[in-house]
């Protein structure tokens, strides 16, 4: 079947914010979808609240929104855009949920818009529990024994009949929100309760437990003709009971016998045409370890995180083909772009191993709950690929940048025996370290399994691993023979471990190995197992005797991806590499991408002429700059990964394109850095660098209390918060050194309170261009990328403005920054200071160069190339500012985390963000806050619990949300301040008081939004923390700072006086910068 | 330290394993299933060959009574990445070395298989052989004159047996069989006579069947004379229904040539469309040869087509109730998409009974 001609317009859904669950994945395969649709010729209608993605740049849609993710919203727009189509299955469940909630509302059928792809009764039959249930049974699958329910006591009766434990899935949640495995009565009631409230149906399947089984997962794709395949499949390393999200996978299956594998495979095949599904689908297993007994354990309907791992471990383009088939292709019909000869019709074969490693936030939230189970808590993910398990294994290892360069653990390796037994029950984060080292110390793979479930074959492979690593370490030096380093190398070893056991330099094992001719040699990843002669230049490194990649030097440019998602660096790094790649293809450079997410843009095959899935390591990058000889190296849009590895590339001898070396340092160095404002007379907080508590207590008494403590050379704040006194000093200090081994010092600074605002600035080392200068609405003490930041600045005076600019314009230029800057400032007493520069692109760079239409990475690559800013028609200085607002909001993942202190600070905790663009400034804070999923219904009730510092400022707040009509309820000190001030709120009883106190409150589900503000927010004991915490359980928006407060109320009083949203398009800003200062 | 030495000269040096061999010739050729490797080793289709697994990681889940397709292993040796020496599979009941050890099968490990298949890709099939020593400089031309002789009348049955059944009586004519033929058919209650490959047209009539199925085996089809000539009395006298070798020989039988491949079809994620049902499935191959479509007769109709290469990968007769494909329905290693030939197969017999009459007045 060809192409369908009615199609002319395709609404496209995207996934809004990165959260735990949802990550980049969906910007990989709705760029995808986009692109592919628009090869079709056919318009693009783009919807996705997150500005820091690919899909939402002009270059990739026709009509780009980013607005609000709800149905109003959606609904505006196709009533103005008028698509033909929908395209539901991309936008993860976020997208998926809404497509179905405006097809089952009738909004779809009211204007005309039929959804493509799979049927919306057959997403209603795989994603309903009972519907599904029900269609297993009819075709013959095993499904776990369960039952739906909408009421705990039904679930109760279910356990007490099937015996526990039971597992609950809510339906129509992401990430397995609000699951988990209840062991009794009590858990059960618990869990199943917190289900029922996140699903969006108010529905829980609770199901027997096969925590054990082995967890194996088929991505499938079916065309309208009925034409199916599997694409790949996976096998969980972690038993079923651990998310597969939070597991580690590897694909191919291991442990599967041919028989198994096809019985599976048959099975999904069998699901997939069942359900009628056109365009991708995945289908997970629970394979019994002694039998050939499986249960289906779940089937997504659409593209998942699974489906980009499938697409990238294997080559095949899911998201291309699953949108192809829906505008009318068949499998057959396809073209395999990565042979460019065959058909999508066939299955990949692999002829190398893929390893995904899940990013945990566990080392930025060091208090958080890290056991693992039906919730996934990982922010992202790490895939490498290898010619067998071990070298694919210890590549992950080293691509998760946790310090990690072998399987020795440090935290593991301090443990009693008793202690590491007991830690091999705990599915933590940590687990597999303790199993290597339990392993280490010589128990069996049988003990090992018996406990932990994870298949021998993988225990082995470790085993051989760290059998491995201790012989070398016994014997040192003298194990590198030609034939041991050999070995070595092709298990994976880094240099820097092999030097560190043999107490030599990591240089002269490089040296060692080129004089004795071990050598990396890089094997295309082609879909087919070099069957057929592939175009994709896709690679991975081994140690093997042939090499396929044969760049001719001194033509492509490298640049180094920013690897997996994780607090504090996001998709926006993605997105800032992705745009220097194609600006050096513009420039007429090969280009060149080192990365291992596989969620990503900058992985998908064809975005660079070569992609290299490699860890982000001095050694791996260097093995791929001494094959490709470059031109040069573009260090400044990887985030933090790739800034890091400065040092390294112009050690090893390659030029960095950019800001040089020695400047990146001098913005990173404390020392050196404040020689530098200090010589420029630019102000900035008193501070100094210690490394011990002593020495910061000392320095932070000198400097007078609150003071701001942070390591250096981190991201995202890591690390960072607000001393108050010196047991804070204290307890900070200790947290800050568990990360150990502080190479770089710790700066304390005095506390400035003030408006924060931040700068992204584009320098060729003689002029600058600033697109815009943002403001952010709370004050300085939330961690920038916590705050809700608006551009273009509100409250800036005239004088302030040209003083920013021109203390930016002098920074950079003594800087000679040749890119990208990012500059946060803060305005106290109208005197500007300096709080952190960072000689690289940074997290506003995406949403600043879509609303300011300067596209900001294109021309900041070229300035690293040499170009003047002055030839490129953008001007110079401060852009004047365009006729709107645009307000980032960020979003958090507190629901995923237990235990994590929900009130911001100076550590950055939101996983992502979402835009609000308007004319109008209220209604911008509006739509920014609904897209951050902070709805407040119009009545109903408010609690108020503030610290004495908060209460008079309170006061205002208080009255404009009683004359919103709401009814405002308040702790004793709150309540006696607002009464005194003649706002009426109702007392409430501290959790330890009789009912009906703050938990009855919480719970009783009138609470439409809780402002609280922390006295001490680390004390998990306190009233306030137990407030905040509820109120994630509960869904209750919870807000932390009256800044943030003041800005939602303002958007409330708006959101009365108007009957709907209008929605701005991208394409409605297209009108150029006029002129320049 | 073990040897892979290919005719043009080129040395692969890795580390042996299995039984310990000198000097062990075959047609070098590469399988790009990641799993299966038990059932590859004992396709009678393979004897004479030495195999090469693209997928790096073999034996993985260790050896065991079920998975084989015949008694043995009929390869000649066996190339792969790494050879997994511990095993893990609630079936496995031993280790593939030992496996192949107890066999006589000479195994090479640890050599740049991807490399070594580009090679076979890029210059074709060729022949090889294996050797715990360097080799002398003589024996490439030993390598280049060998073929595998009469390598069907290797691995046919010795004589007629009987599997009993329920349902219709199906002949088999065992080429090479793969046991999961067998079980395709008796899965759908038939009962099966197998007959050796050179069993004459006449014998075989005489027990009466429902159906003739012609099964896989090793080798060039043009090499089997006799069953072609033998096929030639059969075609038309009863449904038949032929795979791989048995598909190839039928239409040699009735006019039709066939050419080798430049390095055959050997995996388990080959698409071929059925044309008649517009559908593409993902089949199970192994096969060096295919049927040269210019040379096809009028009464044979392509029915299948590889849709990576479009050869041929099934013809229907039009004048009898026959129809063969190269691929595998019977899957093992492999998908078992194409399951549903056996069950048109079976279907047919049924028919065939009603117009038995006509058919031999076509003939």
């Amino acid at each position: 079947m060809p192409l369908n001609s009615n199609i002319k317009k395709v609404l496209v859904i995207g996934s809004g914010p990165i959260v735990i669950g949802q990550a980049a994945e969906f910007d990989y395969a709705g760029t995808q979808a986009c692109r592919a649709l628009r090869e079709e010729g056919i318009k693009v209608v783009l919807v996705n609240s997150n500005p820091a993605t690919i899909m939402t740049d002009p270059d990739i849609a026709d009509y780009v929104y980013m607005e609000p993710l709800c149905p109003d919203s959606i609904r505006s727009i196709i009533r103005r855009e008028r698509p033909d189509s929908l395209l539901p299955t991309l936008g993860g469940q976020t997208g998926l949920n809404l497509a179905m909630e405006l097809h089952e509302s009738g909004v779809l059928a009211e204007y005309g818009v039929r959804m493509l792809g799979t049927p919306a009764e057959s997403i209603r039959r795989a994603e309903d529990r009972e519907a599904f249930k029900q269609t297993m049974e009819e075709i013959g699958e095993p499904c776990i024994d369960s039952v739906i329910v909408h009421e705990i006591d039904t679930a109760l009766e279910f356990a007490a009949r099937a015996g526990y434990p039971v597992i609950v899935r809510p339906a129509y949640t992401l990430g397995g929100e609000g699951g988990g495995i209840a062991g009794d009565d009590i858990e059960l009631a618990r869990i199943c309760a917190d289900g029922l409230r996140y699903s969006r149906v108010g529905q829980c399947l609770i199901e027997k437990s096969v925590a054990g089984f082995k967890e194996i997962e088929y991505e499938a794709i079916r065309d309208a003709k009925g034409n199916c395949i599997t694409v790949c499949n996976m096998e969980n390393v972690d038993p079923v009971g651990i998310h597969t999200g939070d597991s580690i996978v590897v694909a191919p299956s291991q442990t599967l016998r041919d028989a198994e594998h096809q019985m599976l495979r048959a099975s999904a095949v069998n699901i997939i045409s069942a359900l009628k599904i056109e365009g991708g689908c995945n289908i997970q297993f629970a394979l019994d370890t002694d039998s050939a007994r499986y249960y289906v354990i779940e089937v997504n309907p659409r593209l998942s995180r699974s489906s980009a791992l499938a697409s990238k471990a294997t080559g095949y383009p899911i998201a291309k083909v699953a949108t192809r088939i829906a505008v009318g292709y068949a499998l057959d019909e396809i073209v395999n772009s990565v042979t460019g000869k065959t058909y999508a019709s066939f299955e990949p074969t692999l002829d190398y191993v893929v390893v995904k490693f899940p990013r945990w936030p566990f080392d930025k939230f060091t208090t958080a709950e890290k056991t693992l189970g039906s919730r996934m808590k990982a922010t992202g993910e790490v895939m490498s690929i290898g010619a067998n398990f071990e070298s694919a294994f210890l590549k992950a290892v080293r691509s998760l940048e946790l310090g990690l360069w072998s399987l020795e653990f440090r935290d593991a390796l301090k443990t009693s025996d008793e202690e590491l037994e007991r830690l091999l029950h705990w599915q933590s984060d940590e687990r597999i370290f303790v199993v290597t080292e339990a392993l280490r110390r010589g128990v069996s793979p049988r003990h090992i399994y018996d406990i932990t479930r994870i298949d021998q074959w993988y225990l082995y492979k470790l085993q051989n691993i760290v059998r491995t690593e201790e012989s070398v370490k016994a014997a040192g030096k003298s194990y590198l023979t030609a034939q041991n380093l050999r070995r070595m190398k092709r298990m994976g070893f880094a240099d820097r471990a092999i030097a560190a056991w043999c107490g030599i330099a990591e240089k002269d094992v490089r040296d060692m190995r080129r004089r004795m001719g071990i050598l990396p040699t890089f094997k295309m990843v082609d879909t087919c197992g070099a069957e057929f002669d592939a175009v994709s230049p896709y690679y991975y490194s081994t140690y093997d005797t042939e090499n396929e990649a044969n760049p001719a030097p001194g033509r492509s440019v490298v640049v180094l991806g920013s690897g997996p998602i994780r607090i504090g660096q996001g998709v926006e790094f993605d997105y800032c590499s992705v745009h220097s790649v194609w600006a050096l293809k513009e420039a007429g450079y090969e280009t060149v991408i080192i990365n291992n997410n596989p969620e990503t843009v900058s992985t998908d095959f064809d975005t660079s002429d070569r992609l290299y899935f490699e860890p982000l390591t001095p050694e791996d990058v260097g093995n791929v700059l001494d094959l490709e000889r470059p031109v040069g190296v573009v260090v400044q849009f990887g985030g933090q990964t790739a800034i890091k590895l400065a040092q390294a590339v112009e050690e090893m001898g390659y030029t960095i394109l950019g800001t040089p070396l020695a400047d990146i340092d001098a913005a990173e160095d404390r020392k050196q850095f404040d020689a530098l404002v200090e010589r420029l007379g630019i102000l900035r907080p008193q501070g100094g660098t210690v490394f011990t508590a002593e020495e910061a207590l000392e320095l932070a008494r000198r400097l007078g209390y609150p003071v701001l403590v942070r390591p250096s050379y981190v991201l995202g704040g890591q690390g960072m918060q607000i001393a108050h006194s010196d047991a804070d000093i204290c307890e900070f200090m200790a947290v800050i050194n568990r990360y150990g081994r502080q190479d770089h010092p710790i700066l304390v600074d005095k506390y400035l309170s003030g408006k924060e605002i931040e700068v992204d600035a584009i320098s060729d080392g003689e002029d600058i261009l600033i697109p815009g200068i943002m403001e952010h609405i709370e004050r300085s003490g939330v961690h920038s990328g916590d705050s809700i930041s608006v551009y273009p600045a509100f409250s800036l005076s005239r004088r302030l403005q040209d003083t920013i600019v021109e203390t930016t314009r002098r920074l950079s230029i003594a800087l000679h920054v040749r890119g990208m800057i990012n500059i946060q400032y803060i305005v106290s007493n109208d005197e500007l200071y300096i709080i952190e520069v960072n000689p690289r692109s940074s997290r506003t760079v995406p949403y600043i160069s879509k609303v300011t239409g300067v596209p900001m990475v294109a021309l900041a690559t070229r300035c690293a190339l040499g170009e003047g800013l002055r030839a490129m028609g953008y001007g110079t200085g401060l852009v004047p500012a365009r006729d709107l607002f645009a307000v980032k909001v960020p979003v958090f993942s507190f629901e995923k985390l237990p235990d994590l202190e929900v009130s911001l600070g100076p550590e950055m905790k939101s996983t992502g963000e979402v835009l609000g663009l308007s004319r109008d400034y209220s209604e911008a804070v509006l739509k920014g806050l609904l897209a951050a999923v902070m709805r407040i219904p119009d009545s109903g009730d408010i609690l108020l619990s503030v610290q004495d510092n908060d209460k008079q400022d309170l006061l205002p707040l208080a009255e404009d949300l009683a004359a919103l009509g709401y009814n405002l309820y308040a702790t004793a000190g709150t309540a006696h301040v607002l009464n005194h001030g003649y706002v009426a709120a109702s007392l409430v009883g501290r959790f330890s008081e009789p009912s009906p106190n703050l938990a009855d409150m919480i719970r009783g589900g009138h609470v439409r939004l809780i402002i609280n503000t922390a006295t001490k927010g680390r004390d998990r004991r306190r009233d306030g923390f137990r407030i905040r915490r509820m109120a994630v359980e509960y869904k209750i928006p919870c807000l932390t700072s009256l800044d943030t407060a003041r800005a939602l109320i303002q958007s409330l009083k708006l959101n009365r006086t108007r009957t709907e949203i209008t929605p701005l398009g991208l394409h409605e800003l297209t009108q150029t910068p006029r002129g320049t200062q | 330290m073990a040897y892979l030495v290919l005719e043009d000269g080129s040395v692969y040096e890795g580390e042996g394993f299995g039984a310990t061999r000198t000097d062990v010739i075959g047609e070098v050729v590469f399988n790009t299933g990641m799993t299966g490797y038990q059932e590859i080793l004992t396709d009678p289709s393979c004897y004479g060959q030495i195999v090469l697994m693209t997928y790096p990681l073999i034996g993985n889940y260790g050896v065991n009574w079920e998975d084989p397709e015949s008694l043995r292993p009929q390869v000649k040796a066996f190339a792969v990445r790494e050879l997994c020496e511990v095993p893990s599979n609630w079936h496995s009941e031993g280790s593939l070395n030992d496996y192949l050890k107890r066999h006589g099968i000479m195994g090479i490990q640890g050599i740049d298989t991807r490399a070594l298949t580009r090679k076979l890709r890029s210059r074709g099939t060729m022949r090889g052989m294996l050797s715990e020593r360097m080799p002398a400089p003589g024996s490439l031309a030993a390598m280049r004159s060998y073929t595998a002789v009469r390598p069907v009348d290797a691995v046919t049955c010795a004589e007629r047996f009987e599997i009993p059944g329920k349902g219709p009586t199906v002949a088999v004519l065992d080429l090479g069989l793969k046991a999961s033929i067998l079980s395709s058919l008796r899965a759908r209650g038939c009962r099966l006579l197998v007959y050796p490959a050179h069993t004459p047209a006449q014998e075989i009539l005489r027990d009466e069947p429902g159906g003739l199925v012609l099964t896989n085996g090793p080798g060039n089809p043009n090499e089997n004379p006799e069953i072609i000539e033998n096929l030639r009395s059969l075609a038309g006298r009863l449904p038949i229904f032929g795979i791989c070798l048995g598909h190839q020989l039928l239409a040699l039988a009735c006019g039709a040539d066939t050419q080798p491949l430049r390095y055959g079809h050997r995996g388990s994620n080959h698409p071929v469309k059925d044309l008649d049902r517009d559908r593409v499935y993902i089949t199970s191959q192994n096969h060096g040869y295919t049927i040269v479509e210019e040379t096809l007769p009028a009464n044979m109709r392509i029915s299948h087509r590889n849709w990576n290469d479009q050869t041929i990968e099934g013809i229907r007769y039009e004048d009898h109730p026959t129809f063969t494909v190269q691929f595998h329905p019977e899957a093992s290693p492999g998908p078992k998409d194409t399951g549903y030939l056996f069950d048109e197969f079976i279907g047919s017999l049924t028919v065939s009974n009603k117009i038995s009459g006509n058919a031999n007045r076509m003939n």
